[in-house]
Formats: structure tokens, sequence, C-alpha cells
């Protein structure tokens, strides 16, 4: 059990200390407002019309004549005020697709409507019928790479990167004692936050825009409604309302409900509320990206990886959207944290006519972790080197190369995450139940997963990105942490107050942090790839360490000698709100060249090791995981218990992704879009975690923290097919690994023998 | 505008429902909910949730249990009438939804629902029950279940009839039962299959094996040739072996978004061995 | 119809249609917004409110079926010393993260302790197990409902 620390008061405790959240209480009281919870006089509701048809040209809107209009008002394309585009890397999607035309996946918004009520909304959204010449279209990776329906330049490939290291990679692989070749498979994943997609929009007499809602970029928001309603910045004013979980679904999505929302809002004259049903956001907002992953590892005879060839295909949907820089990040990690002189990784996202898939936590490395860690699993399995032997004789350390040519100097935490994970382990279980607690057949594994994850932007995106934070002395002498950065469930708000606190020398219950709005915060980037402890949360201690210098220099003007708190309220009484801004700058020797794909590929990673114990039932092929340890290097905890919970929420969607969570798709759609069947682990399907919080520091992050979002996600699918595998003696490449799929594995494989388990009753 | 009525007792019920065959029977709303806020409201409520008549579980004076449509699956699990017996619907109600569909959801609902995946269903097949219907007009009437559920998601309930109870016929001694849901997980799960089972060994051999078969048709059935190939015999692994290729003959499951047809056949026939193996144990 | 029924320990009335979710009554016509929605169908547990003392989702009772009866939400689940447990430990344990599910959580988990004091930890996941969470991973919910029903139970401190 946790040991929760209500430790609070003494500023040099603030950090690395787990104070109560300081959401948490209005939290579990119900008092934390999110979008849904919001209202306006004479707000309206609003509702979309889908497209249906998964390709074809839009010819016509109808609104069915014999309907009750009254009270309700239809915007199209022709109402948007400025460009019909959802901003975003390309100029690709449309906000609503206008007449004429391509409509290019079955959830594609056309028409909007706006009702009194939530209920004639949803009607009035029903009467209106789209008349859509249907075209061929292509739905999997392999349709697009065949090529006959065209939906992207003239290949369907939306962007592909490649990483070259050493010599030619085929003759290294002809030179290697033996050559591991594998496919895999993961297919999409839902992020499902419990709470939908939502935003609310209102237009003031000024003809500004403001939009309150659920989402992780307020920025990203903010240029997409400037565009779309052809505003200047300023009059577009984005607010975050408390977020109910996003792990990336809310990153670049919120854009496009936003400018709904923003179109219907102007199109009524009144402010319109758009907040999605379940089965409307399973159905239309983004989903981890399918990948077909081709892997070659070659190896020595005593263990020594000497080359990969990894090709990777990512399914990016309709759109571009983020898939270009979910295919960096995938393509960076393709080859894992191990010393490997010949490199060949080719990367290629492809369209479909699917719904866009986009962020989900990890980013793309889930999918290429998946791979190596199989590949080098089989390889110590065909070499009969033990399995932790196997990653330790290869690992990244202190002063190796990656794949990129970046040369490790600090903050390496491999090897500890890998050896704390094995002291916790300790030996694995018996295979097969011991004779005395004969239950079902059941037959046991164990399976090891070791990976690393790059923190923060990747090569020059953070310098580009130039972060900003304010902290501001207030009216009273209370301090304000102005930021961008959202807190989503991940602790921000909390994170950013302790880390202001220390900087300032004051106690955390004087710094605030509000939830951010374009308004009256910097740009701090987005709040994804975990960077907002690590990068933002670097600049809000210096933007906090020049306040704190500032007011001291005041002080020693005025020959006041006094502890901080004090400072802070005289300061204030004497000069009014001060405040101060800084801007990221990159530690010394980040140098990556966009062009070769070489470089640092990041500024720091995070290193870890997870084991997984498996138990599966050789009636049912059901997996129960029996004992899931994961050791995770985060540099610096600086709220211990908000790490833990990131590691565990994590490692929970992870071990969800490999054994239950399954997206069917029929035509481009998705069939299982209700929470009954595109199923998430619940309290019962949930082992005991067993988190391990390792702290090699990164001498350029806050107090030593680096990333932790999204590392716990990356490798635990692996360790349960690689403990699968250990179980059953078949491979399993494919995630998720359904008990269906398993029984198709083991058709073959011998049966064991038979007794009671505890969920049968015989009496 | 939509009547709500909330009848107390059973005549103030079935005079209702004669009179207003177009009102809507609600329970636990477990079912009939889960969509009701997108589809019209209906002219009237009839809520039978908590209706005391209908609720609860009792020894009739011929041994047989008799359980109210009203009996939530809470209801069930703290009940301590016919815990031997029951011991297979205890088993089927905790693993249905979780907490707050057990606090809601009612026996009655579960039958005039009449999906394949109910999980009370196969077990009323295992059990050998008959569903009582009642009407203001005709008294009550009992049919054994597979007479009551006529096709997929069709039952034999007339429309001024009501639910009004499941009997059970006293057990013979030595009866043993089996129960086993496999699910998409552990809890809120829509079943993939299910198999209630019971059987009773008479010198050895195989007795009255009762097996009831969820989500591998298009409405819970009986194994019938299942159970022909397992009486008469030991319960050893040529036996074992027998029932599987037996139920293997008699079912076509289907492919749907929770599984597939294979798995539905080669894990339903896994279970129907064990089935069999555990008969050899000792009780 | 007229709707009456206690809510919170006081006597309420209002016109409803007694088709309509309790969930949009709570939510709508009452302002009571700690009540979430996160699917609609009963599957997330977001919307977990006391009836006559019994956990139930609010998304799947029409509103007719509270007539006379008790209702108790999120902002009202008193100061007892169970409930107050709950809430404490859930935000020190760090049981809520987004927070979307915690108003649930901490009506289910009320529900259960005061039935169940000695609940394990095994049990506890299984009479939570429709609530949802997306976030924690469920682990520091259960630490600290571990710890709340302890201090429940009179052990530990306060
Ligand atoms: C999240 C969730 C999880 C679920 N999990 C499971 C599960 O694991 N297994 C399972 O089998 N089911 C499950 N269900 C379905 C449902 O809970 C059960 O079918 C339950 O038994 C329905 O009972 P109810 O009282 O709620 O029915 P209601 O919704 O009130 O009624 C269902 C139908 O029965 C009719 N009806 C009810 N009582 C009578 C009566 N006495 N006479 C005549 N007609 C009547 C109604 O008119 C309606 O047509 C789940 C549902 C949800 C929402
Ligand atoms: S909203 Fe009621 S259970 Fe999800
Ligand atoms: S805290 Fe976010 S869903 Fe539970």
């Amino acid at each position: 059990m946790a040991d929760p620390s209500r430790v609070s008061g003494d500023p040099a405790l603030a950090v690395g200390v787990s104070i109560p959240r300081v959401d948490g209480r209005a939290k579990v009281r119900g008092r934390a407002l999110y979008v849904d919870d919001l209202t306006a006089e004479g707000m309206l509701h609003g509702q979309t019309v889908r497209s249906r048809v998964p390709h074809g040209v839009l010819r016509a809107i109808r609104q069915d004549p014999d309907f009750d209009w009254s009270g309700i008002t239809v915007a199209t394309a022709a109402d948007i005020p400025g460009e019909n585009v959802v901003a975003l890397i390309e100029d690709d999607q449309p906000a609503l697709v206008p007449i004429g035309g391509r409509v290019r996946h079955p959830d594609e918004a056309v028409a909007l409507v706006a009702a009194p009520t939530r209920a004639r909304a949803r009607e009035a959204a029903d009467h209106i019928e789209l008349d859509i010449e249907p075209l061929p279209a292509s739905f999997t990776i392999e349709e697009s790479l065949a090529g006959e329906v065209v939906l992207y330049g003239d290949d369907n490939v939306m962007r592909r990167f490649d990483v070259q290291k050493g010599q030619d990679v085929e003759r290294a692989l002809a030179e290697a004692d033996f050559v591991i070749d594998g496919t895999y498979r993961t297919g999409p994943q839902e992020q499902m936050y419990i709470e939908p997609q939502g935003v609310m929009a209102a237009w003031d007499d000024q003809g500004a825009c403001r939009l309150t809602g659920s989402m992780q970029c307020p920025y990203y928001v903010h240029k997409a409604i400037a565009r779309l309603t052809a505003l200047p910045p300023e009059k577009v004013v984005i607010a975050q309302s408390v977020t109910g979980g996003g792990f990336g679904g809310k990153e670049e999505y919120p854009s496009m409900i936003g400018a709904h929302a923003a179109v219907l809002a102007r199109a009524s004259g009144a402010p319109v509320k758009l907040v999605y049903d379940r089965d409307e956001d399973i159905g239309a907002t983004t989903k981890r990206h399918p990948a077909r992953v081709h892997h070659r590892l070659g190896v020595m005879k005593d263990g020594t990886i000497v080359a990969q060839d990894v090709d990777v295909v990512l399914d990016g949907g309709a759109y571009v959207t983020l898939s270009p820089v979910v295919l960096s990040r995938a393509v960076l990690h393709a080859t894992g944290p191990y010393r490997c002189p010949n490199v060949r990784i080719v990367g290629r996202a492809v369209a479909t006519n699917v719904s866009p898939h986009g962020a989900f936590r990890g980013f793309g490395a889930p999918q290429t972790t998946f791979p190596y860690e199989r590949q080098i699993d089989k390889a110590a399995r065909q070499l009969g080197i033990e399995p932790f032997e196997m990653r330790r004789r290869n690992m990244l350390e202190l002063g190796d190369e990656t794949a990129t040519g970046q040369t490790l100097s600090y903050s390496v935490g491999g090897p500890a995450a890998l050896a704390r994970a094995e002291a916790a382990a300790g030996s694995a279980p018996p295979r097969e139940l011991a004779p005395a607690e004969q239950g079902t057949p059941v037959r046991r594994g164990r399976g090891l997963a070791f990976y690393y994850h790059g923190a923060g932007f990747t090569g020059s995106g953070e310098e580009k990105l130039a972060g900003r934070a304010t902290v501001a002395l207030c009216e009273g002498g209370g301090f304000e942490v102005r930021s961008s950065s959202t807190d989503i469930g991940q602790g921000t708000l909390t994170i950013f107050a302790q880390l202001a606190a220390a900087a300032l020398g004051v106690d955390v219950g004087l710094v605030r942090v509000p939830e951010p709005e374009t308004g009256s915060v910097p740009d701090s980037g987005p709040t994804v790839a975990s960077r907002t402890c690590m990068v933002v949360g670097g600049v809000v201690e210096r933007a906090a360490s020049a306040l704190r210098r500032r007011i001291e220099a005041w002080a020693d003007e005025q020959g006041i000698d006094a502890p901080m708190d004090e400072l802070g309220r005289r300061a204030a009484g004497e000069l009014g709100e001060i405040s101060e801004t800084a801007q990221y700058s990159p530690p010394p020797g980040i140098e990556w060249d966009d062009d070769s794909y070489t470089g640092s590929a990041y500024a720091v990673y995070g290193w870890a090791a997870c084991v997984v114990d498996v138990a599966v039932d050789l009636d049912t092929y059901e997996v129960q995981v029996e004992r899931c340890i994961h050791a995770v290097d985060v540099g610096k905890a600086i709220h211990p218990i908000i790490v833990k919970g990131q590691i565990e929420g994590g490692t929970l969607q992870a071990l969800g992704w490999a054994l239950w969570e399954h997206v069917a798709y029929e035509r481009g759609s998705v069939v299982n879009r209700r929470m009954t069947d595109c199923i998430v682990p619940t309290f019962a399907d949930a082992p005991e975690l067993e988190t391990i919080i390792v702290e090699e520091p990164y001498p350029h992050g806050p107090h030593g923290a680096k990333g932790v979002g999204e590392i716990p996600m990356d490798g635990p699918a692996a360790a349960v097919a690689n403990a699968l595998e250990d179980a059953l003696g078949a491979p399993f490449d494919a995630v998720p690994a359904l008990p269906e799929h398993i029984a198709r594995a083991l058709a073959q494989a011998e049966r064991a023998p038979v007794s009671k388990n505890e969920r049968e009753v015989i009496s | 505008m939509t009547a709500y009525l909330r009848p107390n007792t059973l005549e103030e019920a079935l005079a209702v429902r004669e009179a207003h065959p177009e009102y809507t029977i609600l329970a636990g709303g477990t079912d009939l909910l889960v969509s009701g806020h997108r589809v019209p409201p209906p002219p009237g409520i009839v809520d039978l949730f908590d209706l005391r008549p209908l609720r609860g579980i009792a020894r009739d004076g011929d041994g047989s249990l008799r359980l109210g449509a009203a009996t939530t699956y809470l209801d069930v699990l703290s009940s301590d009438t016919g815990r031997e017996e029951l011991s297979i619907l205890r088993a089927a109600a905790r693993e249905i939804g979780a907490l707050q569909i057990q606090a809601r959801g009612t026996l009655g609902g579960n039958l005039v629902t009449s999906s394949p995946v109910g999980d009370t269903l196969p077990v009323w097949l295992a059990l050998g029950a008959e569903v009582e219907l009642s009407s203001a007009g005709r008294g009550a009437r009992r049919v054994a279940y597979d007479a009551f559920c006529t096709g997929y998601r069709q039952t034999d309930m007339a429309p001024d009839e009501l639910v009004t109870a499941v009997t059970i016929p006293p057990p013979a001694p030595g009866t043993r039962r089996f129960w086993r849901k496999v699910g998409t997980r552990r809890a809120q799960s829509i079943s993939k299959l299910m198999i209630a089972a019971t059987a009773r060994l008479e010198n050895g051999l195989i007795a009255e094996p009762r097996i009831g078969l969820g989500a591998l048709a298009d409405r819970p059935i009986r194994g019938v040739a299942v159970e022909r190939a397992m009486a008469g015999r030991p319960p050893d692994e040529d036996t074992a072996a027998r029932a599987a290729r037996a139920l293997a003959a008699e079912i076509t499951p289907i492919d749907d978004v929770r599984s597939s047809a294979d798995y539905r056949l080669t894990v339903a026939t896994n279970l129907v061995a064990r089935f069999v193996r555990l008969l050899a144990e000792p009780a | 119809m007229n709707l009456r029924f206690s809510l919170n320990g006081e006597q309420t009335a209002l016109d409803v249609s007694p088709w309509r979710r309790l969930l949009d009554v709570l939510r709508e016509d009452l302002a009571l917004t700690g009540t979430k929605e996160g699917c609609g169908e009963g599957e997330c547990g977001a919307c977990t409110v006391l009836v006559d003392g019994e956990a139930v989702c609010s998304c799947l009772v029409a509103a007719g079926q509270v007539e006379g009866r008790e209702v108790r939400t999120v902002e009202g689940l008193g100061d007892g010393a169970v409930a107050r447990a709950v809430r404490e430990e859930l935000v020190s344990f760090g049981g809520t993260q987004c927070g979307i599910c915690t108003p649930g959580i901490a009506v289910c988990a009320v529900r259960a302790l005061e039935r169940e004091p000695d609940a394990s930890r095994d049990r506890l996941r299984e009479l939570l197990a429709g609530n949802i969470c997306r976030c924690t991973g469920y682990q520091l919910i259960v630490d600290a409902l571990e710890c709340a029903a302890a201090r429940g139970r009179g052990e530990g401190a306060e």
C-alpha cells in the first residue's frame, strides 16, 4: 500500500512529496465543472450529421420538408466564415464537407444542427438526408499500399522516414549467425477517456468567439478557430474546462468539435454546447494508429545484436492530421534501447477511408516497441539465453550510441530499471499448477520487456516550439502560474504549484494554477509528448526563480529582511501585480538533422522494464495477468503518487491493448461503438500493479525530472505476448491477443489435466 | 404525456396490464432504458420494480422453489432459501454486470428480454425451471422454459400477461451443478457463451444430465445430443470426448463482434468435457 | 408527473416526465452536476447514485421510479465516518486523476464500505467493477478504499 504523505508547509519539502492534489477536493465532491456541466442563458445543443459513406462526392444536403424545423438551426460548410479547414500539420481536412466536395470516411461531418434540447437536436439530425455519390474505397494498410484507390498523392503514402546506420544492412544480416524474421500487427485502440468530448461556443456582440471545452491543447484549438472564423487571434479565446481524461484523444479532435460549435453558435446567434454521446465519440474521434511492422534482427551466437532492418507502416486514416509526427516517433523507437551497429528503418504512413487515426499515449512507440521486444525475446529463446541476460548484453549504457547516432551522456536509467524489475520479480512461477491446488487446466508463463521513450518533442521540436510560461505575484501576495499546459488528470496543476513553490521558496498553498485560457496564458506548447513536467515544468521553475530574484532585489532596495511569503505580500502591496515569463531553451549539445534523420532525436529518454506473469485457462483461453511489475525511470518524481498513478494508468491501458481492447471496423466504420462491446479493463480485470520508480536524474530537467506520461504504455503488451509464448510455446505476434486468437494458436496444442476453478460452482 | 403507474399488488398490476397493453412494463430498466432516452416516450409506464408480491425466493408446499419475477440479482445473492439448488443461479447472478446492475436487474426482465446472451436463461434450462405467466382474465399458467422462449428474442407471453415467477422442481438427491460463463472480461461483460449443467451419478454412471447452453444459438437451448451422449456412462475421458463430439455436431454458433464461431464451438466442447470430468471428482 | 422524492435528505418536488432519466433530472432540472454521464448505458458507473441506499446507474432509472424514494448523490453523501474517509483517502492516495469517474466511485464505495466494512481488496474490486476508471489503473483507488475501510472500522489515524 502506498504511503500517502500529507506533508505540506515547508517549501523545501514541496518537491518529491505527494501533497494532496490541488484539484482533488473539488473532484471528489462532484464540484469540478466539466464541459457538460456548463450551461448558459439561451444555450442550444449541437448535433453532427455524418457521411455514413466511406468515400464519395457530396451532391446535396436535404432537410426533410415534413419535419418541424422551428427553433432549429442547420449549418453547413457554407456557414463557415473563414477557411474550411481544421488547421494542423497539413490543411487537408475540412471542418464540414462542402457540396461537391469529397467525403473520405464514414464519420465525416457534413452538416450541423442546433436545437433547444439534445433530444430535438438528435431528432432534427435524423431528418437531414445526404446525397453522396459513392466511390470505391480502401480500408486496410494492404489495400492502401496496393494503390487501387488513390487517396493521397500518387501512392497513398502520406509521409515516409528513413533511418540508416552502419554498413549495408543486407550484408550485416547475411553475416549474422541468426536472423529472426517476423511480421507484427498492432490494432487500433480507443482512448476511452470517461468524459466524452465536448466544446461550448459563444460569440459576443464585439464579434469575438469564445470556446470552452474538454481539451489537451488550447493553442491548437486557437490556431484552428482563428483560421476557420477569419478572426484576428485576440478575438478568439479558448478556455479549458476541467477535462475528464485525454490520453492523446483530446489533442487534435477538440479543434474539430470547436469548429462545429463555433459555426453553430454563429449561425444560431446563441451559445451552443456540443457534447458527444459515447457511440459518436467512439465512432468519430481518433484511435491509436493500427500498424504493420516487418522486423529482421541479426544476432550472433553469444546474443550480440548486429543488425536490425525494420519496415513500419501505419494506417493514417483519411486525413494527414498528426500521422507524420506519430510515424516519426514510431520510427525513432523502432530498434529499441539496444546497441546495434547496422540499422535500416523505413517508415510510411498511408491513407485509407477510415476516420483519421491520431494521438494516443505512446504516440507510435508502442507500435514499434511490441515488435522489437518480441524479436529480442525470440532471439533469446532460440539462442537459449535467459531473457534478462539477453537484454543486459545488448542494452544501451552511458556513452553508447543510438540508431540515429546520438551519444548518451547522461540519465541512462536502463540498467537500473532492468535490475530493479528483475529483483522484484524473483523466480517465475511453476508452469503448471502444483497437484495440490489443481484447478482449471492452467498454463503459466513469464514475459519481460525492456524499452525506452524519448521525452519531449523530437529533435529540434522543442526549440521551435519555444514554450513559455509566466509566474505572477498577485494582489494579496499569492502567486499564480500561467501556462497553456492542461491538467487532464495527470496532475499538471499540482506539479506546477510544487515546482513554483519550491523555486519561490513559499508554501505550495500560496501558489494558484488556474486552468488555461488563451487570453491570459502564454503558449507553452501542447500538452503531449511527456513534455509537461520536464519541459514546461522547467520553464515554470525558471520563471518562478526570476520572479523570486526580482522580489528579493526589491526587498534589498527597501532594506527588508523577511521570509518569501511575507516579502510577497509586501511587494504585492507596493508594486501591484508583477510577473516573469520564461521561455524554453534547449540543453547544450542537442543537434538534430531533419533531412538525414540523424543526431539527438530527444534530449533525454525514460527507461523501463516490465515483467508480466500470466495464467492461461486451457479450456477457455482466457488470460489472467497474475503479476505485473513495472520499473520506470522518471529522472525525479516531483510528486511520487502522481508519478505512480501515471505509471499504473498507462500500464493498465497497455495490458488492455494487449489482451482485451479491440476496435472492430466494417467498411471503415467502427461496429463496436458502445462501451459494452468496445471494452476496457474493469477493477476486476486489473491485476495488482507492482510499480517501481527509478530515479536517474536528467541534469536539465526540473530537479532532474523527465517524462513519465507515455513510457508505461510502450512495453507491457510485448511482455504479455512474451509471457504467452513462454506459457504456451506458440508465438503471439499481434495485439490484441484475444482468447479467440489464443485458441486458434493452440488448436494443435497438447491438453493438460483438469479440475476446478473458483469462478465455477459445483455442489 | 406519459402516465406513470406503480401497482402495489399483483391484481392491480394485472388489471393495468389488461386495460393498457400499450403501456411499457418496466422493472429494473437495465435493458429497457439502455437506449430509452433515444426513443419517444411511451404512453404509459407500469413500474414493477420492488413490487413486493413478485420479489423474493420462497419454498412452495411441494418442495419446489418459487422465485418472483421482480427478484433482483442482489436479492438472489442475499437470499438463504434454496442455497444449494440455486448455487449456479447465484454464480450467474454474481457475474451479471456489476453491483449497480445487480441491484436493479430482475429475473423477469432477463426472461422477457429473452436475449440469446441472457445469463440466467441456461440456468433455467439446467434446473428444469418453469415460467409462470399470469393475466387478469385467465389467471396463472406455467410453461417449461423451452416452451416460453419461442425464438430469437421471442417469448410465449401474451399482451395481457406478465411474467410472475420462475419455479424450480425439487432436485433429485445427489444432483451436481456446473456453471461457466465465458465473457469478454470479468465484470460488465456480455457472454460469449455460457454453460449451465446438472447431473448426478447413479452407480457410477451419469444420470439425468441437463445441459443449458447460452449464446450458442439464436436462443438459449438444451444440449439434447450431449445429454444423450453422457447418460448412462461413467464420467471418464471417453465420455468427455463423446460429449464434446456430440455438442460439436449439435450446435452451429455464429461469428459476431464479441467472438467467433470457432472459438465458441471449441470452448463449449472443452467445457462440456470439463463438466464430465468434474463429475468424476468427489463432491 | 409531479414527482416527489427525498433528495440528499430533503423533500423535493418537481414536474417532470416520468420517462426522463434520473440522471438528466438531477443534472438539468436540479443542477446537481456532480453525477456524471460517461456512457448513458450502464457501463461506466460515472452516474452512480444511491436509491434507497442501493447503488444504481442513474442513466438507467426512469424519473418516475424514484417517486417516494430516497435518492443520494455525491453532493449529499454527508459527513459520516465512511463518507469522509472515502473522500479524503481518494484524494490523498491519488485515487482521483481526471476525476470524471470519481463521484461515481465515491458513491459506490460508500455503499460498499457501509455494507461490508471488512471487504478485502479482491472484494472491493468486485464491488466496484461497475465503475470504470481509465486513468489510474485502479491500484491507488483500491489502496485508498482499503485505508478508508480501516478508518471506517475505527482503525488507523483520522
Ligand atoms: C451494464 C449492463 C450489464 C449487463 N450485464 C448483463 C449480464 O452480465 N448478463 C445478463 O444476462 N444481462 C445483463 N444485462 C442486461 C440486464 O441487466 C438483464 O437482462 C436484467 O435482468 C434485465 O432486468 P430488468 O428488470 O432491468 O429489465 P427491464 O429493462 O426493466 O425490462 C426488460 C424487459 O422485460 C420486460 N419485463 C420486465 N419484467 C417483466 C415482467 N415481470 N413481466 C413482463 N415483462 C417484464 C420489460 O417490459 C422489458 O421489455 C446488463 C445490462 C447492463 C445495462
Ligand atoms: S452514464 Fe450511467 S453508467 Fe455510464
Ligand atoms: S480518474 Fe479519470 S477516469 Fe478515473
